[in-house]
């Protein structure tokens, strides 16, 4: 097995994988397939205290720190916002804290879905990258203060 | 005595509905637009309507050759403003039937009329123990204003159970009834759900106990004809953007007997009378409740549409939009797993609607890719959802511009979604 692939060439492949494509209904199906296929979050972590709060769609995230890297697992409740949950934790799971608050997502962009990260979506995405941005936060210095 | 000033009349004589049709739609421009590649297919009237040129032009008028604040200048530019921002509310006043122009307070919208007379009437009335009756359809712009001035008074709010189509249970209304209760507030349409709430019988029942009523008309106006006398209602509220006129501006139609009583809401220019340090009196009615300078432009625009409305005539708005309603029920009811949520006898030309177990927000989305705009979501009457046991619901909603193609291209693009959804 050759090193692990970096942000950004994990990012590459996605937009590859979604040129592949016709029209946005090939992409849409692609992205609901992929949000199907995201492991679930486990149902103890399915509450209040890890829900993003969107106010048509809801998200979940619960992250953990294991050897250095930042373990991501989510749901939400719509497929649209899953499959980009997905593709979200695809990307940014198992990273150092610097890597992921550097994360260029800009995928996201030639992918175009970026459009469903704006706040007036209200689908929770926004939100739940900023959540993802305080877990590095937090786990940069958790681990500098250990 | 009709005061209704005519502008350029729309003539239909021997057209059919469908010329019609495309003769309205003309007037619209947003209606041309292009969107995600597909012409838009606009089904988010009751949300806001979308606004016809006779509207646009005569507020661009306003602010280019007519503008000045009104009730001050000796000036003839502020005399002008004034005679048509006090000619709107003829207009309105004719619009609605109430007897009197002084019943017609200018407000930024239906909220702000609510708002108004939870404050100003029902807060000084109000004693611990007392009750204030609404329904669970209500929007929350029906639920908070009370909720807030229950606080302050130590009152209780009481809500009136409905049938799984989305009916009203009359007889827990009935039941509900009781020498406590101050005050009813109720919707005459039902904005999630699209129900026609028999407000009529609502309210002479409630005058037989010698209880007021308050109807949220916000969903009512811009279906059809409201008259106000013939309602024998105490209070109607209703917004500009739902009935093709500007946001920012509403009414609040209430009895000159309830609005004299009623202490001011705000205070500010305008409403008075006179000012001291030892006192102020206040204005005489309707301006006694427009503190500051008003929304001119939006009152003079809001008149605009209602000409407009009348122009088209509420015969062809019923008729048409039953049509409407009646084409989509049918579309819609073809599609597998597609379930309606509100299936009242009585409804506006709402649909609101669940397919298989999916997100509403994944079907408004995929409905925006073909162009489409639905509302999704609980529609901001969060009681009805958890009543029904749903998160929220996709909802169309019909203005007398949609077509039939439009319905097609729905049922058509919901096909498609699901197709993308449930492969």
């Amino acid at each position: 097995m050759g090193p692990k692939a970096t942000i950004s060439e994990v990012g590459e492949e996605i937009v590859e994988e979604f040129n592949f494509f016709e029209d946005w209904m090939g992409r849409y199906e692609h992205l609901i397939d992929l949000g199907r296929s995201l492991s679930l979050i486990d149902n103890q972590y399915r509450t209040d205290d890890y829900r993003i709060r969107g106010c048509q769609a809801q998200v979940w995230l619960r992250a953990s720190f294991q050897n250095g890297n930042i373990v991501f697992t989510a749901d939400s409740d719509a497929l649209i916002t899953k499959g980009l949950v997905a593709l979200l934790v695809r990307v940014l799971n198992n990273r150092k804290p610097i890597d992921v608050l550097n994360a260029d997502l800009n995928f996201l962009d030639k992918i175009q879905m970026k459009e469903h990260l704006s706040p007036t979506r209200k689908n929770g995405l926004d939100a739940m990258i900023r959540q993802i941005r305080l877990y590095a936060v937090g786990f940069m210095q958790t681990s500098q203060a250990s | 005595m009709n005061t209704v000033l005519k502008t350029a009349h729309i003539s239909f004589d021997g057209l059919d509905q469908e010329d019609v049709v495309d003769r309205i739609r003309a007037d619209f421009p947003a209606l041309s637009l292009t969107v995600n590649n597909h012409p838009l297919v606009y089904l988010d009237n009751a949300a806001s309507s979308q606004k016809p040129i006779q509207v646009i032009e005569r507020i661009s008028r306003y602010y280019s050759t007519e503008h000045s604040n009104v009730h001050r200048g000796v000036h003839d530019l502020s005399q002008r403003a004034t005679e048509y921002y006090e000619s709107s509310r003829d207009i309105i006043r004719d619009f609605i039937g109430a007897r009197s122009r002084t019943e017609i307070i200018f407000t930024k919208g239906t909220t702000d009329s609510i708002n108004l007379v939870a404050q100003s009437f029902a807060r000084p009335i109000l004693n611990p123990g007392d009750e204030i009756l609404v329904t669970h359809l209500e929007h929350h712009s029906n639920i908070v204003p009370w909720q807030l001035v229950c606080q302050q008074t130590g009152a209780e709010l009481k809500v009136v159970a409905i049938h799984d189509d989305g009916s009203i249970d009359y007889d827990d209304f009935e039941q509900s009834l009781s020498e406590r209760t101050r005050l009813i507030a109720i919707a005459h349409v039902s904005n999630s759900l699209g129900t026609i709430i028999p407000v009529k019988r609502i309210i002479s029942d409630a005058h037989g106990l010698g209880i007021p009523v308050l109807v949220d008309g916000a969903q009512a106006v811009p279906h059809m004809q409201i008259d106000v006398s013939d309602l024998d209602v105490d209070f109607y509220c209703f917004s500009g953007h739902k009935m093709y006129g500007p946001t920012g501006i509403g009414i609040l139609y209430g009895k000159e007997q309830f609005l004299e009583k009623m202490p001011p809401y705000q205070g500010g220019g305008d409403m008075i009378e006179s000012v001291s340090f030892a006192g102020t009196t206040y204005n005489d009615l309707p301006h006694k409740f427009e503190a500051g300078t008003p929304n001119i432009a939006g009152a003079i625009g809001l008149g605009t549409a209602a000409e407009y409305m009348n122009q088209i005539g509420f015969e062809f708005i019923s008729e048409y939009e039953a049509k409407l309603l009646e084409r989509a029920t049918d579309r819609l009811s073809q599609i597998e797993g597609l379930r309606f949520i509100g299936t009242a006898e009585n409804k506006a030309s709402v649909v609101s609607f669940l397919l298989r177990d999916s997100h509403p927000y994944d079907v408004a989305t995929l409905l925006d890719k073909f162009g489409i705009a639905v509302r999704s979501g609980h529609h901001c009457t969060q009681p009805v959802m958890s009543r029904l046991g749903i998160p929220g619901t996709v909802r169309a909603s019909f203005a007398f511009y949609n077509t039939m193609d439009e319905i097609d291209v729905l049922a058509e693009s919901l096909q498609k979604s699901s197709r993308i959804l449930f492969s």
